[in-house]
């Protein structure tokens, strides 16, 4: 029988995974928005999976909102991402100094 | 997801994240043509003790807070039901509640999607030099009298342009 553990532990490993992504790479903002793609996504199973316990179907409403704002935010970042890139040739996240006081 | 009854948000992650986002990262990531592996420096110099730590969190999470939580409260209690026999489908349930009690959170959505459209079309978007584009104005504005000339030419003779 799987219970909400199950579900508690799947979302804690890939809110973790997310985490380790953004550590790990110091260097590739494609890899960092990937990684927030992630971690949201663990906070929907979340989100679901207390929907679901609780009987309660405003979880889901929730999840999907968050899945709008994750999408929305995935697309202008790599908007972001893309003039960026036009501008200065690389997407190092070292180099994103030029705003610098 | 399906499991728990919940179709609807199910069949809506994959179409999302397959269909959009991850064909909108792969889109990105050929029309940037980055150089990978030099990005790729130093992962391996972080990579034990990044592992260590996110080790360290998970089992954290997973220990202090799931498992005692779940233990703490009725043992036979957290197992998650799914759809009950006869009991309105998931997305009827999901549609009564989120087109009534919900329709502001909808459109406010709604509006977020809209916004981050216009603005990654802004961001996105440039004039660029020497590309032949339809100008109406100047068609609108365009006369018989400075396009056409009236000429007699001789027997014989062509019209010079």
């Amino acid at each position: 029988m799987i219970g909400i553990e199950h579900y508690l532990v799947v979302s804690t490993i890939l809110f973790v995974m997310g985490m380790l992504g953004i550590f790990l790479n110091r260097k590739n903002i494609i890899v960092i928005l990937m990684a927030i793609e992630l971690i949201l996504l663990a906070v929907n199973l979340n989100f679901v999976a207390f929907s679901a316990f609780l009987g309660d179907m405003t979880g889901q409403v929730f999840a999907m909102f968050i899945l709008t704002v994750a999408a929305g935010e995935a697309a202008i970042g790599l908007a972001i991402l893309v003039i960026y890139f036009r501008q200065r040739g690389t997407i190092a996240v070292d180099d994103v100094n030029r705003m610098k006081g | 997801m399906l499991l728990v009854g919940a179709e609807f948000i199910a069949a809506l992650l994959v179409i999302v994240y397959v269909g959009a986002v991850a064909v909108l990262f792969l889109f990105v990531v050929m029309m940037l043509d980055i150089d990978f592996a030099e990005l790729r420096a130093g992962f391996m110099k972080n990579l034990p003790l990044g592992l260590l730590l996110a080790l360290i969190l998970a089992a954290e999470i997973i220990v202090f807070g799931v498992m005692s939580w779940s233990s703490a409260g009725a043992g036979e209690a957290t197992a998650v039901v799914g759809p009950q026999q006869g009991a309105p489908s998931n997305i009827e349930q999901l549609g009564s509640i989120l087109y009534t009690k919900y329709i502001f959170l909808f459109e406010a959505a709604g509006m977020i999607l809209l916004v981050a459209m216009v603005g990654a079309i802004v961001l996105t978007n440039r004039k660029r030099g020497g590309v032949r584009i339809q100008k109406i104005a100047d068609q609108v504005a365009r006369r018989p009298e400075d396009a056409t000339r009236n000429t007699q030419p001789e027997v014989g003779k062509g019209v010079e342009l």
